[in-house]
């Protein structure tokens, strides 16, 4: 019996396709529900910042609110503007959200844990993270309002202005590895957190934090939806549901950033000490843990920094980290050419 | 030819996944609420009046130069990662190789930030 069921979830077609869609739910459920607890605990550290006490009725110390906004949300009226283009303007947040979701396929959350280890991971991160932006695009132009259209523009120029310096960045990282294959770029860092490439990368790590804050529309960068100019920027009028995936989507992106941060730069599921207290710990949790603090930063940076304007934002984007990181990758590549390290393929 | 195909049938199976949950979340929603829409709930948010013209008005050209400029140097990035992949194969010959290119993209970057195309005033 055992042996038949082994057999048809090896073998047979079906039983490999259940193996893979348990696998797909085991990576979505727990991203749901960190995406939950995310928004709990950015409102948590802002309080915080702010010596105030934050969502605290809801549950034990307020641990439910998250699933009572949730049912809040799902419980409100999906209302379409009658002069929207009705059809993109319900495809929009659909886009966002799915993009955000299927980019966890090519993460590794440890050693082997991969729904798809295909050997271009980082391109295939690279291009969904740039599909993304249509998501915005066609929000601010199905709704037919001015509000939404001038945060969509802002956005996505925002959005492609700090792709290319991510892009740079990606290359660096990809320059020291040899491999697109994000397990390969994983188990190249092994070896305590002197291994891993935020050191000798540290200003290309610094540049793809920034960028990432600016890729989700966080503050300092959150100019698309600066409240007190574009009431919401992009989704001003979405309602419901179309304003939830629009949520869910934006702070999906913002933990799948801080995954490459901690794959790219934190060393993935290694522990940053290679001896026996350390390594008895789980990759999975010491991957989680590395997310955490990323995305603690991002919550952090929102509760102390103020907005740029939108010139000093192009700015940085092209007068700063395009130049820098482009010279960057000019001299890794210089020096692992003539100091002997490149990787072999 | 079907090995390859079969990393990635599970981002297929995944952006299915993601595709039913998403008509799942929408329309769960839209069935679960009660709808009740009228002409003012309806019409573009407009701080209070009623817009008085389409929005989808002129919009400043810069939006479209940085657009043309992501265009060169996004394909730049896609072009770069093939190299820095081999590299370890190519040799010194590759590395030059891909300076020069990235030197005729440097003076192409100095044109554009003389000529203003990164300013916004």
């Amino acid at each position: 019996m055992l042996a038949d069921l082994l057999h048809f979830f090896t073998t047979h077609w079906l039983g490999q396709v259940l193996v893979i869609l348990a696998q797909c739910l085991a990576v979505t459920v727990p991203l749901l529900v960190s995406v939950a607890y995310m928004t709990y605990v950015d409102r948590k550290v802002w309080a915080s910042i702010q010596l105030r006490r934050g969502p605290n009725v809801v549950g034990p110390f307020g641990l439910l609110q998250p699933f009572a906004d949730g049912l809040k949300l799902v419980l409100k009226e999906t209302i379409v503007p009658s002069s929207a283009n009705k059809v993109l303007f319900v495809l929009a947040p659909m886009i966002t959200f799915i993009t955000a979701l299927v980019a966890w396929a090519v993460v590794p959350f440890d050693d082997g844990w991969v729904i798809a280890d295909i050997n271009v991971g980082i391109l295939y991160l690279f291009a969904i993270s740039s599909l993304g932006v249509y998501g915005i695009i066609i929000a601010g132009w199905a709704s037919n309002s001015k509000y939404a259209f001038l945060g969509a523009l802002r956005s996505a120029a925002q959005m492609v202005s700090y792709e290319v310096s991510i892009g740079f960045v990606l290359v660096c990282v990809l320059l020291c590895t040899g491999s697109l294959n994000l397990s390969k770029v994983v188990a190249s860092q092994a070896g305590g957190f002197w291994h891993w490439y935020w050191l000798p990368l540290l200003p290309m790590f610094v540049i793809f934090f920034v960028s990432a804050l600016a890729e989700t529309n966080r503050t300092p960068f959150d100019l698309p939806m600066s409240e007190a100019e574009l009431v919401a920027g992009f989704h001003t009028e979405y309602s419901s549901m179309t304003f939830g995936l629009f949520f869910l989507g934006e702070y999906a992106n913002m933990i799948l950033l801080s995954a490459m941060g901690a794959v790219l730069f934190l060393g993935g599921w290694h522990a940053p000490f290679d001896v026996a207290p350390f390594t008895w710990v789980p990759g999975v949790v010491w991957f989680a843990l590395k997310i955490a603090f990323l995305l603690f930063i991002f919550s952090w940076t929102k509760g102390t920094l103020p907005r740029y304007r939108y010139d000093q934002l192009m700015r940085l984007g092209w007068k700063v980290f395009l130049p820098v990181s482009l010279f960057w990758v000019v001299v890794t590549a210089a020096m692992l050419q003539f100091g002997g390290w490149v990787p072999k393929g | 030819m079907e090995a390859l195909l079969k990393d990635y049938l599970p981002i297929l199976i995944f952006f299915g996944l993601a595709i039913g949950l998403v008509c799942a979340m929408l329309g769960g929603s839209y069935l679960v609420a009660r709808q009740a829409p009228n002409s003012e709930k309806l019409s573009p948010f407009e701080c209070g009046f009623a817009p008085f013209d389409d929005a989808r008005g002129q919009f400043d050209v810069r939006f479209y130069l940085v657009a043309i400029l992501f265009i060169i140097f996004d394909l730049e990035v896609a072009f770069l990662f093939p190299w820095a992949v081999a590299l370890g194969d190519i040799g010194v010959f590759g590395f030059w190789s891909m300076m020069l290119f990235l030197g005729v993209l440097t003076v192409g970057f100095i044109y554009e930030w003389r000529k203003g195309a990164l300013e916004w005033e």
